[in-house]
Parts: structure tokens; sequence; C-alpha cells
């Protein structure tokens, strides 16, 4: 279980990103956050990895204070995150990667398994380099093979259908469930996606750095279609008269 | 001399334990230790200076030759020339390499002039292997010097190594390219402590359609430093290719400086060079895998210079 404890995250001579949020994940929850762009998703995602450092406030895993513990600490008690924008290397292999992302030598049936479950044709990539020859969307699939591969108990995803356009969100979405499955360990995915929004148990609504709404799809989920409905036509309204005035 | 570092260093630089297979010629402390030549390639003694000419038969395929010099204690001082003569269409592997084990305060050093006559649509892989060892004061100096001359449509590659142990180093190719002749080189260095490391590179491409890959990585600890000069000269319709990536650490140096001549209006040259520190966000990656901060760094060099 990971719990936030009124956690705020400020830079220095700006505003706050994260205000007072408190929030509990239980074992085996599937949990998207959801929100608008620069609501303080990603950051309250590099919180829980360690990337960043909360400016107050105290996170538990197990009931274990980790605030003060590095990302290696966090990541060796079970915490995995993939990255919005995956990082590329030059000369290590897709191969390197999955074996030190689950902590040995995998076998290349293992490798290859977790290569096809994201759609990539494990021949082909297993030896390649992550390096400026692989798109942004072979890199997402990667990263995500790499969180497969780690079967820890707490898997963060920062947005991991953007990019991936030319893989099926039902392969997506089929590989988080699987994953759920068979790790049995709880997910965290950050994703404006309706159908990604749709698989969660829970859904929570971040917006100016504060959660504005919680509970399950059932709940949330029209309530934010009415919304995005309200949006579009605000926008459409916009197009039409306001802005090409202004 | 001990035996074993003999043959510590010669695995270290050749890969190969005991006695290798295919003609060979160890050079130890300056003298023939042993010799073999084969059908297909005769290793001679020079007879005016010290160095072996070294013949592959034209038309021969698959062979290989391994040439390692050993130094194994301090005090040597060391200048050998080796010729290479390559018969037209023949397929070759040559494994050079020198490993200089220092145990002592005086200085130890390895001067190797290497030249390649290359025949006609010839295939040279030239592997180069460059280690310094013992913890002795004295340094270990390897000062490698290699010229190619390319016939036509002949096709030579170059792979040279040198991690940590060298003090200090300045490696010296030149390469003349005749019509469709093609040369590829791949550099790795690593240096570290107060180690010095310069690579010169000058190429002329003076045939039609020939070409050249010069590609270097490296990286520079500690107060170490290098240097990359590369020159390439495109005198025809050609090809050229020189790119020089380099990672920082500490308070390593690292230059680079490329120059490209176009002296034909075909000729296609392209300079690319990198210098930078290790990525803050790659070492992130590493970490959320479970890798702590050092052992990230030494994965990233790793891989980089695999």
């Amino acid at each position: 279980m990971l719990e936030l404890k009124n956690i705020s995250y400020t830079v220095e001579g700006e505003k706050e990103i994260i205000n007072d949020i408190s929030l509990t994940i239980d074992d085996k929850k599937f949990i998207v956050i959801t929100g608008p762009n620069g609501s303080g998703k990603s950051t309250l995602a590099k919180i829980i990895a360690g990337i960043l450092t909360p400016t107050s406030g105290r996170i538990y895993l197990d009931g274990q204070d980790i605030t003060d513990w590095s990302i290696t600490e966090r990541a060796k008690a079970g915490i995995s995150f993939a990255f919005q924008q995956p990082v590329r290397f030059k000369g290590v292999t897709v191969k390197d990667l999955l074996n030190l992302a689950s902590g040995g030598a995998l076998d290349d049936v293992c490798a290859c398994e977790y290569l096809s479950q994201v759609g990539l044709c494990a021949r082909d990539y297993i030896d390649r380099e992550v390096d400026a020859s692989l798109s942004g969307g072979e890199l997402k699939r990667i990263e995500i093979a790499m969180i497969m591969a780690r079967k820890t108990k707490l898997s963060v995803f920062d947005e991991p259908e953007a990019g991936i356009d030319l893989w099926s969100f039902k392969n997506l979405i089929e590989v988080f469930e699987t994953m759920h499955n068979e790790i049995q360990g709880s997910i965290v995915i950050i994703s404006h996606q309706e159908r990604i929004l749709n698989i969660a148990d829970e859904i929570i609504v971040v917006s100016g750095g504060l959660i504005s709404a919680r509970g399950s799809k059932e709940e949330i989920l029209p309530k934010l279609m009415e919304e995005a409905e309200v949006d579009r036509a605000e926008c459409k309204y916009q197009r039409g008269g306001v802005v090409a005035h202004a | 001399m001990r035996d074993d570092i003999k043959d510590t260093l010669l695995e270290l630089v050749s890969g190969f334990k005991g006695i290798p297979n295919g003609a060979y010629n160890i050079r130890l402390n300056s003298q023939l230790d042993s010799r073999v030549s084969t059908e297909n390639i005769k290793i001679e003694s020079k007879k005016d200076k010290s160095g072996i000419d070294i013949y592959v038969k034209p038309g021969s395929k698959t062979e290989q030759v391994f040439i390692p010099a050993l130094i194994t204690h301090e005090g040597v001082h060391d200048l050998v020339y080796n010729d290479f003569f390559i018969g037209d269409d023949a397929e070759v592997t040559i494994i050079a390499g020198c490993g200089v084990h220092n145990c002592g305060d005086e200085g130890s050093e390895h001067n190797g002039i290497h030249r390649f006559f290359v025949g006609k649509n010839a295939k040279v892989k030239y592997l180069e292997k460059h280690i310094g060892t013992g913890d002795g004061n004295g340094k270990r100096i390897i000062n490698p010097e290699t010229v190619v001359e390319a016939d036509e449509n002949s096709y030579v590659e170059m792979e040279s190594t040198q991690i940590k142990g060298v003090d200090s180093t300045i490696r010296k190719t030149k390469a003349r390219l005749k019509a469709g002749a093609t040369f590829v080189v791949k550099e790795k260095i690593m240096t570290h402590g107060e180690q010095y490391a310069e690579t010169h590179f000058d190429v002329d491409l003076d045939g039609e359609d020939s070409s050249v890959t010069l590609s270097s990585r490296s990286v520079a600890k500690d107060h170490s430093r290098q240097k990359f000069i590369s020159i390439i000269n495109g005198n025809n319709r050609c090809m050229g290719h020189s790119e020089c990536d380099s990672i920082i650490m500490d308070e390593g140096v690292v230059v680079a400086v490329p120059e490209i001549s176009a002296y034909h209006v075909d000729a296609s040259l392209i300079h690319e060079a990198a210098i930078g520190k290790i990525a803050g966000e790659q070492i992130i990656k590493l970490m959320t895998l479970g890798l702590t901060e050092e052992e990230a760094e030494q994965q990233i060099i790793n891989g980089f210079l695999k």
C-alpha cells in the first residue's frame, strides 16, 4: 500500500505545483490519474518514484516512511516508473535494458515474450540499440516492456499511450490487464484516454495541484465526459465568434 | 620475466590462450618470441631494421594472422616496423595489439609503425587492442602509426581499442585510397587518472568512388585529456564521414578538431562531433530500474564503448 500524506511541491519563485495532496493506493488496485495539462499529475508520479522530493509531506510504502529514500532504494523496494519521454542510450541494447529491469539475465524466451506483448517483433528488436534509430513509439513500447520485466508491487506509467498511435489501443489495454492479473500489484496510470480510464478500478482527477474528484469509474467518468462536451462546445463557440473578434 | 604476465597480456590483447590458430608472430620485450608461417601467410624478419614483413598470398580466403607485441617490465623502449603485403583478392583478419606491463619506476614504451599495402579487391580486417597493466610508477606509453595504401576496390576495416592503463598515446593513421576502395575505422578510447591520448587521422580519397568512415567513441575520466584530429581530403568523386562522440567526466578534457576538404565538386564529406557529460535522465532511468548512481554510470559507459 502506498500512502501520500499532505504532499506539496513548490518550485522556488514559482507557483505551487502540488498543493497538500493526500491519497492512498491500496494493494492490487488499478488507478488512473487524470486531469488537465499542467495540473501536477507528472510531478506527483515523479514524487512517488523519488525523482522529485516533495517540499512538505510524507510518503509511506507498506507503512514504512520512504520520503527520504533515493530512487534506487524505492526501485528496489518495489516501485517502477515508466517515463513519459523514454530515454535513449548509445550502445545499450533492448536486451541490456530488459536484463537490468528484471534484475538478472533474462533468457531469450522471456525477453522475447515481453517484446511480443508490446507489439514488437522480438527477433528484430532484442539486439537493437536504444538510440536515435528507434522511433518515439518504439521507445514507449520498450519502456512498457521494461516495467513488465520488473514485476513490482507498484507500477506507475506516465501517459503510456502518447506516441503509440500505430499500435492499437486494444493491445495496450490488454498489456495492462495482463500485468494486473499476473503480477497482482497496483498499477497507476496517468492518462487522458477515455479507453484507459474505462478499465480503472478508480479514477483520481487532479486539477491545479489538488485532487478535485476521486471515485469509481462509474461515478467519475460520466462527469468527465460531460465536462469534455462543454469544453468542445465552448471551443466551437470561440471559433465561431469571440476569438475571431479578439 | 614471468611467463604468467606474458600469458595474461597475450590473452588481453589477442583474446587467445596458448598457441593461436593460424600464422603468428609474438614479439616480447623487443625480441622475437615465437613465429609460425602458414601456406598462405609468410612472415619474415626485416633485414635492415627491427620488424617483420607479412605476405598474404593473392586469392587466399578466411586467413588469420596474430602479431601481438608485449612488454613485461620497466625500461623497455621498443620500436618496430611491420609491413603487410596483402595480395589481390585476398581476405585476411589481422589481430595486432600491444600490452605493456610495468611494475617498476622507469617508463616502458612501444612504438609500432604498421604499413599496409592492400591489393585490388582484397579485404582486410585489422584489430588492434592496447592494454597497460602493472602498478609501478613508470609510464606505459604506446604510440602506434598506421599507414594504409588501398588499391582499387579493396576494403579495409580497422578496429582499435584502448581501455585504461596506457599513460600516454599518440596514434597516427594515414590512408590513401584508390578508385572504389573503402576504409572503415572504429576507435574506442577510455582514459583516466592523468592519462593523455591523441589520435590523428589523415585520409586522402584519391580514387573515384572511394569512401571512408571514421568513428571514434571515447570516455575521458578524472584529469585525463584527449585530442581527436581528423583530416579527410576529397580529391575525387568520393564519400567521407567522420564522427567523434565523447563522454567527459570529472575534470576530463576532450578536444575535437575536424577538417574536411573537398577538392572535387562531387566529393561529399561530413563531420559530426558531440562532446558532453552523461545525461542526467539516463542515470535516473537506470536508477528507477534499481541501479545505484555509480552502477548506472558504469552501465552507460560499458554500452557506449561496447
